[in-house]
């Protein structure tokens, strides 16, 4: 081809088809998205409108929207944060036997195991918590008020039914925890061969490695599954719905029978019975749990765009 | 500093497959004992045995005895951690670790042997080895930026001084220039001249001039056939290597003839 031709313009380039049509298909799912958010956000907030605007007393409960959101928004936080302080190391630690540790053979087994774990509803987690578990539970809630009961969050009295707050941590546990783990594993596998035997060949033992290259590789890993895990306790409805014995209120007292609701929960359990304004109450603490969680995604990518320069993605 | 290594009929096994068969060898100290043969000969294979690397593969195992100063490698009691820690690497591509500053890079050897150290000891020590890898006049104002922002040849010298940090007594090169350019391949063979001094160097390379220009003996590796062991055909002095090799295979492969 003569240079001439070569140097003209790009407009002059034919486009194809198929160019064409994946890139109006990939713009168009972009804005799909953004279109779904900002309709779900307006929705909240036209919905939750009446509910700002009420006089205190019209509110259900009497005292106003704050007095009535901020003990599920309380409860909500109690018992999603717990769960991950609760489900996180764990989650980190069985990602790293099973990546690191264990021989392939189990590896494989156990990773199959986790990420049908990460499939089963959470009808099923709660089933399995208010049937199984609390029972299971009431024994040891007693120990831990006779002999931990100088820790606020074991202050007591024990609840007889097992159908508490400490439940409903184990419970958001359990089931985020294989949807972290997932992730972890993930990250934790693609680690570099090279920087792993770079360690090993300066004379680190196994854990020396695993600090020094695979915990930094999957940092940002280990955080954005966290709040991948955060979140789906925050918004976890019906096993906490099921499994929670509520009577409001605002109390760290995690194994008493008297426990603050969570958002998602409360609107799942008092939505059918609303009306009125009821309804727009119950969709303004759905409003503060989209805000949440927007919040907390927010800091998770500030938490993992910090090191952005030493995340071995360069 | 800088020991002799005796290797007495070495088998290298993956799993069943003898990937290394009888190679016996003096490696002599404050000297620089290259490795040439073609690809898949074992070269390598043998360089991570010496540093107890090579059983990180499940199932590789070794037959035979490497002895460092008599000291057995591979003894009953030896711990291989202990071995690496004396036996330093240098690999193929550079690997810095990516989440750690340049500091923090030359440092990670010296925070292994787990003894507290002070702050000003540690710098030191980390200006000694940089300076040593003659990469301190080029790094010295962005310590604690990422190793990773280096060019090629300065992350293979930042990998160098990461590995003399802790002097060694030995210092195993797997190929350390197949990835780079010619200048950066010179100022690393420079390097290579002036650790040798200090140090036991063996150096994997698939450069015969390479091997020429930097080392005092040569070996040449080749497979015994097609789909069988390696082995070790000749070991000599490097100039006589590639003047007048004794064995025909020699001949044939430093004059280009194959591999």
């Amino acid at each position: 081809m003569p240079l001439s031709e070569r140097n003209r313009p790009r407009a002059q380039v034919r486009e194809r088809p198929g160019d064409r049509i994946f890139s109006g298909l990939s713009t168009g799912a972009g804005v799909l998205i953004l279109v779904v958010l900002a309709s779900v956000a307006s929705f909240l907030l036209i919905e939750a409108w009446p509910a700002f605007m009420a006089p205190p007393e019209d509110i259900p409960g009497g005292e106003g929207l704050v007095v009535y959101i901020w003990p599920l928004l309380f409860g909500t936080l109690l018992s999603a944060v717990l769960a991950l302080l609760v489900a996180a190391p764990l989650a980190v630690a069985i990602a790293l036997f099973i990546t690191h540790y264990a021989p392939r053979r189990t590896a494989q087994g156990l990773g199959y195991v986790i990420d049908l774990l990460a499939a089963v509803p959470s009808i099923i987690y709660g089933l399995w918590g208010i049937a199984v578990l609390a029972p299971a539970t009431v024994s040891s809630t007693e120990w831990l008020s006779k002999y931990l009961g100088f820790i606020p969050l074991f202050a007591g009295p024990p609840s007889s039914t097992g159908r508490t707050m400490l439940l409903a941590i184990i419970v958001l546990a359990v089931m985020v925890l294989p949807i972290i783990t997932a992730v972890v594993r993930e990250a934790f596998l693609q680690t570099p061969r090279l920087h792993e035997e770079a360690s090993l060949a300066l004379g680190a033992t196994r854990w020396e490695m695993v600090k020094m290259t695979v915990f930094p590789f999957g940092r940002s890993a280990i955080v954005g599954a966290s709040m991948l895990g955060l979140g789906r306790a925050l918004g976890e409805t019906m096993a906490v719905a099921i499994v929670l014995s509520v009577s409001g209120g605002v109390t760290f007292n995690l194994i008493s029978s008297g426990n603050p609701s969570t958002i998602a929960a409360n609107i799942a359990l008092d939505f059918p019975e609303s009306s009125g304004l009821a309804v727009n109450a119950l969709i303004a603490s759905g409003l503060v749990l989209f805000a949440v969680t927007l919040v907390v995604n927010m800091i998770a990518r500030a938490v993992i765009n910090r090191r952005r320069e030493f995340s071995g993605a360069n | 500093m800088a020991k002799r290594i005796e290797v007495s009929d070495l088998n290298i096994y993956y799993d069943k497959f003898l990937a290394v068969q009888g190679v016996s060898m003096t490696i002599e100290p404050r000297a620089v004992t290259a490795l040439i043969g073609p690809s898949g000969c074992g070269k390598s294979t043998f360089l991570r045995s010496l540093n107890r690397m090579h059983e990180l593969v499940p199932k590789a195992r070794v037959e035979g005895k490497i002895a460092m100063d008599g000291q057995d490698l591979y003894g009953p009691n030896v711990d291989p951690v202990v071995v690496r820690r004396h036996i330093g690497m240098v690999f193929q591509r550079p690997n810095p670790f990516p989440t750690m500053s340049i500091y923090d890079n030359v440092a990670a050897g010296l925070r292994l042997n787990a003894t507290r150290m002070k702050r000003a000891e540690l710098d030191d020590l980390v200006e000694r080895a940089l300076r040593a890898a003659n990469l301190w006049q080029e790094v010295s104002d962005r310590l604690n930026k990422p190793g990773s922002g280096l060019s090629g040849g300065q992350q293979q010298r930042l990998c160098i001084a990461r590995a003399i940090a802790v002097q060694p007594d030995v210092l195993l090169m797997d190929e350390p220039c197949s990835a780079l350019d010619p200048i950066s391949t010179q100022k690393i063979e420079d390097l290579i001249n002036e650790l040798k001094t200090e140090y036991t160097i063996v150096i994997v390379t698939h450069n015969m001039q390479q091997a020429a220009r930097v080392s005092d003996t040569t070996g040449f590796f080749n497979l015994k056939g097609v789909g069988e062991a390696g082995q070790l055909v000749e070991l000599d002095e490097t100039t006589k290597i590639f003047s007048t090799p004794t064995n025909q295979a020699t001949e044939d492969y430093i004059s280009g003839r194959f591999g």
